[in-house]
Order: structure tokens, then sequence, then C-alpha cells
């Protein structure tokens, strides 16, 4: 028995099984490999990228690439200037940067760090012919800056090739007068706090959609086909429509001279000089939300809704429990499964959510997200955006694992 | 047993869905105490619909059910105190055996020693005793029958009702789970109310069975009586088998008649539901009944028949003849030593007695 089994023509059977599977396995690998680079190039390939921006900081050493190398030497602790020998080197550099036209983006890079250094380099840059020995004066005639230790210091720290500066900013933090890390000021805090408003804006958006959406998928999963598909039709009829014109619909509808307010003033709950706003803040942000994002609570809830027969609930009854104890008791757990993925579906969804909170958010209804959009597209800070966007995504893989360990991602059904 | 006094008591029950078409028409029952009382019917007979009223899932449109002579119409279901076995079991599935079985004692707000004790009881029962930390989708379908059955029985109800409960299982896990029930039902001296479209079923298990058609029960007696004497031509035909001859009424002795065959040949047969002379009438005969080549005179019903078909099953040969000008007429010959040795196309004399034959109201 301990021979290998052969076909009747002597191949081995393992051999012959395999050859006749490798078609098949070719045929499967060739019908995903389209998607695959698909996903890889333009979602995989953009992530890692933008992991990496939110460290990466190669452009000071670079430009400055006389310069960096000699700082190495320099201690920063001893209160005094660097040598004429880095001057020397800083001012081969800038000449170089006046040629290159880099010397400004290396500013405006140590500028995140403390402002004033964007028109330093600016300045610097830009006589950077007048310069000569001996080029520690002539810096500090070009501008005083060049002679204060503090500046050097973070030239220094900016200079190596990776940082986590972009992280600190990212959480309020920052670097105090001797170099280590310290919260901001009060005034300049601000991102902690809107992680914390998105987080918490999230989960109440996640909230009021779950108890929106569970009674009406309740009744879709009671009643006969025929009438929910209608139903579903009407609960989808939201996706059908451009997202921008259901937003300024909901301005249209809620602004102070809107729909709504007019009518409450007509109906006289409300006086004419005291109309409610309740758009472009956190109230206009949340309704609009709410209403877009509803969908993607009802539709999974539907569907476990769907699974669980009618005579669970008889069953339950017939038991002897009152139909508030069947409910609870019995429909409600089987309905879990729904609830965890209408829940992580809805809050990850709202938790980077841009287009609604832009417009209709105003100044206490932006989310993160539009930070981030701001930082790519005004203040050109891409690592900052992109260390702000690795933090959000940390917080969703973090969401996502605890769901896992407790609901079991096993368990989520979305249709 | 039907001497008992009623348990459960259906009076003029009437229900319609829509107002238009009525799916119970007037049904008065009345259950026994002690007794297994099968609901026997096809599909949309109305008999799933009876046992929802009882259960108090859908309500009565007219008339009054009661419960040990307490109108229950107006009770709601978790009031009624009735045990419910269903069709897909409806076990819960996020909860173990053990967690199901003791639901409905939770409810009633039985403490928890009691509760444990009266779970190992029910689960020794049905013999899972092992089984109560699975979940019910760890079972297979018998098992989870069986748990659906002692979750029924676990509280201690008066009634226990069982809609198509074995409808899902495979034949001979059907016949045994069909002695078990029967076995609870008289070890416990449950009264059970049964719905089955399956008529060995229901011959197997009940004490009574009450035939529905159209929303009407056709006959309610016990399974012996509802073969031998099927009071009309839906229940002689629905069940067993049958064979059916249709013809009219050309003379009348009373308590037999003689009935002249459609296609020719006059028959004698016992009068039970069927008009005077000149009316029309189905006669009904089983066909375990018929005699194949009778000794000449011996009794009152001899024709000569044609055998069409024979199909070999062991037991006996099911033979089909032509006689009186139908087809399908349907003979069962015992596979004895004696029995006759037919070829297909033979012609031979067939008989029968007249208390075999029953003279029945004309069917379509």
């Amino acid at each position: 028995m301990s021979q290998t089994l052969v076909t009747v023509d002597g191949v081995p059977l393992k051999v012959s099984l395999a050859r006749a599977q490798r078609r098949g396995k070719l045929k499967a690998i060739g019908l995903v490999v389209p998607l695959f680079l698909f996903i890889l190039v333009t979602f995989f390939v953009p992530i890692l990228d933008m992991l990496f921006r939110s460290v990466e900081n190669q452009l000071v050493g670079e430009v400055m690439h006389r310069t960096v190398p000699l700082l190495n030497n320099w201690d920063e602790q001893s209160g005094e200037l660097p040598s004429e020998e880095v001057f020397a080197a800083l001012a081969e550099d800038f000449i170089e940067a006046n040629e290159t036209k880099l010397g400004g983006r290396v500013g405006r890079r140590l500028n995140y760090e403390k402002p004033g250094f964007s028109g330093l380099f600016r300045k610097t840059t830009r006589k950077a012919g007048s310069l000569e020995a001996p080029y520690q004066q002539s810096f500090i005639d070009i501008n005083q800056k060049w002679g204060d230790v503090e500046n050097w210091k973070i030239f220094k720290r900016e200079s190596a090739p990776y940082t986590i500066s972009y992280y600190l900013a990212a959480v309020d933090l920052g670097y105090g007068e001797t170099g280590e890390i310290v919260r901001n000021k009060d005034d300049r805090r601000i991102y902690l706090k809107l992680f914390w408003r998105t987080v918490w804006m999230s989960s109440l958006i996640t909230v009021i959609c779950l108890f929106l959406a569970y009674p009406i998928a309740y009744l879709l999963s009671a009643l006969p086909t025929r009438k929910s598909n209608l139903l579903i039709i009407l609960v989808l009829l939201p996706f059908w429509t451009s997202l921008l014109v259901r937003t300024t619909a909901w301005i249209a509808l809620l602004q102070q001279e809107g729909v709504i307010n007019d009518l409450i003033v007509w109906l006289g709950f409300v006086a004419d000089d005291n109309r409610l706003s309740m758009i472009h803040n956190r109230t206009g942000t949340i309704i609009a939300m709410v209403h877009i994002l509803l969908p993607f609570m009802v539709l999974p809830l539907y569907s476990v809704m769907k699974t669980i027969p009618p005579s669970y609930m008889k069953a339950a009854k017939s038991l002897g429990a009152t139909p508030f104890t069947a409910f609870v008791r019995i429909y409600m757990p089987n309905t879990v499964a729904g609830i965890g993925a209408g829940a992580i579906l809805v809050f990850i969804l709202s938790i980077g959510y841009y287009i609604t909170p832009a417009l209709v958010g105003g100044q206490s209804g932006t989310l993160i997200s539009n930070f981030i959009a701001f930082h790519m597209s005004s203040s050109l800070n891409w690592g900052l955006a992109a260390a702000l966007g690795a933090i959000l995504l940390a917080i969703v893989l973090i969401l996502y694992f605890l769901y896992d360990r407790i609901v079991g991602i096993d368990n989520m059904k979305l249709g | 047993m039907s001497n008992a006094k009623p348990l459960v008591r259906f009076v003029d029950i009437q229900k319609s869905y829509d107002g238009e078409i009525l799916v119970v028409k007037n049904l008065n029952l009345d259950v026994a105490e002690g007794e297994f009382l099968t609901m026997l019917g096809p599909s949309g007979s109305g008999k799933t619909t009876c046992l929802m009223m009882l259960a108090g899932f859908e309500p009565a449109t007219h008339g009054e059910i009661y419960l040990k002579d307490q109108s229950i119409n107006n009770v709601a279901p978790h009031k009624r105190g009735i045990g419910m076995v269903f069709q897909n079991y409806a076990l819960f599935p996020h909860m173990t055996v053990a967690e199901n079985l003791a639901f409905p004692l939770e409810v009633r707000k039985m403490d928890k020693s009691e509760r444990e004790q009266r779970v190992k009881r029910a689960l020794d029962m049905v013999q899972l005793g092992p089984f109560g930390d699975r979940r019910p989708s760890q079972l297979s379908g018998g098992q989870q029958q069986r748990v659906a059955v002692a979750r029924s029985l676990v509280f201690d109800p008066d009634l226990v009702l069982m809609d198509e409960p074995l409808g899902a299982l495979d034949k001979n896990l059907r016949e045994q789970m069909q002695y078990e029930i029967k076995h609870i039902h008289e070890n416990l001296g449950l009264t059970v109310v049964y719905v089955t479209h399956d008529q060995s079923e229901a011959l197997t298990m009940s004490n009574r069975i009450a035939v529905f058609d159209d929303g009407i029960i056709q006959q309610c007696a016990p399974p012996e009586v509802l073969y031998e004497q099927p009071a009309n031509a839906f229940c002689a035909n629905f069940i067993g088998e049958n064979n059916r001859l249709f013809g009219k009424v050309i003379e009348d002795f009373g308590d037999s008649v003689k009935v002249k065959i459609d296609q020719g040949g006059e028959v004698h047969a016992k009068k039970v539901n069927v008009g005077g002379v000149g009316e029309r009438s189905t006669l009904s005969l089983r066909p375990e009944r018929v005699v194949v080549a009778p000794e000449e005179g011996s009794l009152p019903n001899e024709f000569s028949a044609k055998a069409e078909e024979l199909i070999y099953l062991g037991d006996h040969i099911r033979t089909r003849f032509t006689v009186c000008g139908h087809d399908d007429f349907i003979v069962k010959i015992p596979n004895s030593a004696a029995h006759a040795s037919l070829q297909e196309g033979d012609t031979v004399k067939i008989g029968w007695n007249m208390e075999d034959c029953r003279a029945l109201d004309p069917s379509d």
C-alpha cells in the first residue's frame, strides 16, 4: 500500500490531478486579476502613499543637502549658533536653491512648525547672490532670525528624512522650548476637538438612523413581497437622486427663510423674529446626514428581518411570553447581525463624510474630513492631511476590530 | 373517550380573511379531554386556520371558542396556556436547547432550581438528555422536532396544538416520530389537536379525525369508522384508496339500493348517503374488498373484468381492471400461495359484497 498511486498510463496520480485542475485555477485567477489590479492601483497604493506622506520629510534634507549633514555635529543644547562652516554650506545651498526655485518650498515646510520661516526662506533665497564671507554675519544681515538659536533647533529637527511632527500637529501637540513634546496653547487646539466631534456626531447619526430604520425594516419584512418591493423602491429612491441635490434641498427646507421655518412661524409656534437656525450648524449636518445614510441602515436590517420566520414570535407567545417580552428576548437578538452591519456601515460612512457637512455644516457642523480636504486643497499641507487621514483610518480599524470581538464579523449580513 | 367532557368547543365558528370568501364555514367541534384529534384535509381546506384561531393568532370572524367552558375569543395568545408545535419547529436559534426549553418557564417566573429540573425531565422524556447545551442548528431534523415537542410540553399545558410538525422529516423518521408523539400523548394524558394533510399519519395517531374540505368538516370519526364507513364521496376518496363507480339509483330497498352504472351493469350497494330512486350516486369500494374469481353465485355483485395492468408490490399485486366501462378499477390481490395467477389482458370474474360497496352522494 505504500507505493504511490498512478494513473493508467503511469503518471503519478497527484501530478495528473494537478494538471487536470490547472486550467480551472488559471481561469479563476484570470477572472480575479483585473479587479485585483484595479483595487491595488486605486485603493491600496493611494492609502500606502498617504501613510507614507504622513511621516515623509525628504524635502529639507534634499534641498539643503550640504547644510543638513553638518548640522548633525552641532550641539543644539550649547546655546550657541552653528559654526561658520555650517553657514558657508547654507550659503551654497541657498545659491543652488535660488536656481532650482526650491527654497520657498523648504520655507513653507518649516513654516508649519513656526510661522515666519516661509518669509525668511523666500527673502534669503532671493538675496542668495549677495551672500559672502563671513557668512554668519552676512545671513544675520539679511534677516535677524538667522541669529536665533531656537530657529536653528527647528531647522535641525525638521531636516531628518522622517518626522512625527505631522502626527503631533494632528493631535494638537507640538514641541516646547527645550524640544520636549507639549500640548498646544488652548486657542490652537482644534483637531482633537474635531475628532471627538466627528466620533460623537457619527455615533448620534448612527443611533438616530437605527431608531428610524428599525420600525420601517420591520414593517417591510412583515408585508407581502409585492407591497414590500414597492416600499423598498421608496427607500432606495434617494440613491437615484444626486447627493448634491438632496443636500441643497435640505438647505432650501431648513434655512431661516426656508419652508419649515415659514411653516412653524405661520402656525404660530415660533415668533417671526425668532426663527430657528437649523442649517449651517450641527443640527443641519445631523438632519441631512441621517436622511442620506438611512437606506444603509434599512437594507441590512430588512434583509435580516426577512429571514426571521414569523413563527418565532408566535412560538414565543404560545409559550407564554407577552408581545413585548417576545420581541425583546426572541426577535431582537435575531436581528443583531443586521443592527451590527447597518450600524458599522452608517458609522464608517459618516465618520469620513465630506460633502454634506461642507455644504450645511457651517462652523459647528464641520467634521474632520472637511479639515483634511482643507489641508489637501487650500493650505497644501499634505503631510498633516495625511496624518489626519491615517488617524481616521486607525479609528475605523479599531472599531472594526472591536466589532469583530464583540459581535463577530462573520455574523454581519449586508443583504 | 368521546363521553369525557369537552376541553375545547368550537361553536358556530366562521372565518374570512378578505370579507368575501369564507375559509371556515360554520364550524362546530368538541375536543374531549385526553383526546388526540386530527384535523385532516387538503391544503386550503381551513384546518390550519382553525388551529390558529384556537391558538389565538387569528381572530374568529363569527362564533365562540371555549377552552374549559371559558370563552377565549378575547384572550391573548400568551395567556391561553396552550402548547404549540410549529411546522418548522420555530426553535429559537440564538438559544441553546436547554434555554429554549427554559424560556416558557422563565416568562412564568419559575425559580431556577425548579426550572432546571423541569428542563431536564422534558429532555429526558424525548431522549435528548445530553443535548441541552447544543444549539438547535447543531441537531438533526428529528432531534429538533423532539426539542420542539418537549418545549411545547415543558410548562404542562392542558392542550397541545401541532401544525404539521412532521412535514419536514423524511419518511422513516416521520413514522418513528409518529409513534413517539403518540406514546407521549398516551403517557401524559394530554389533549392534542393535530393538523396534517397526510392521511396515514392521521390514521396512525388519532383517536378521532375531522376531515376538512372547503371550510367544512365532512366527517369527524375514529380512524376505523372513517375508513370503513365514509359518510360521503369526499371522505371515501380522501382516506385510503377507493374505487368509484358512477350511476343512478333505480331501486330502493330501504337499507340498500340498486344502482345502474352509466356505462352498463347494475350494482347492489349499501345505502349510506343517497337520495331516492332516480337520484345520481357515487359508489365507493375499497380495493382490498374485491374478490377475484369468486365462487359462482356466492356474491351479489359479479362482473367480468379485464386485467389491464399488474404491478408487483411484494405483499400484494396491484391490478388495474376495466369493469363496467371504468378502466381505473384497482384491486389488491394478496400475494398468497392460493392467489389467482393473472396475465395482462386476461378476463376474469370479480365480485364483492353488498356491505362493502357504499352508495354515496354524487360527487362532481
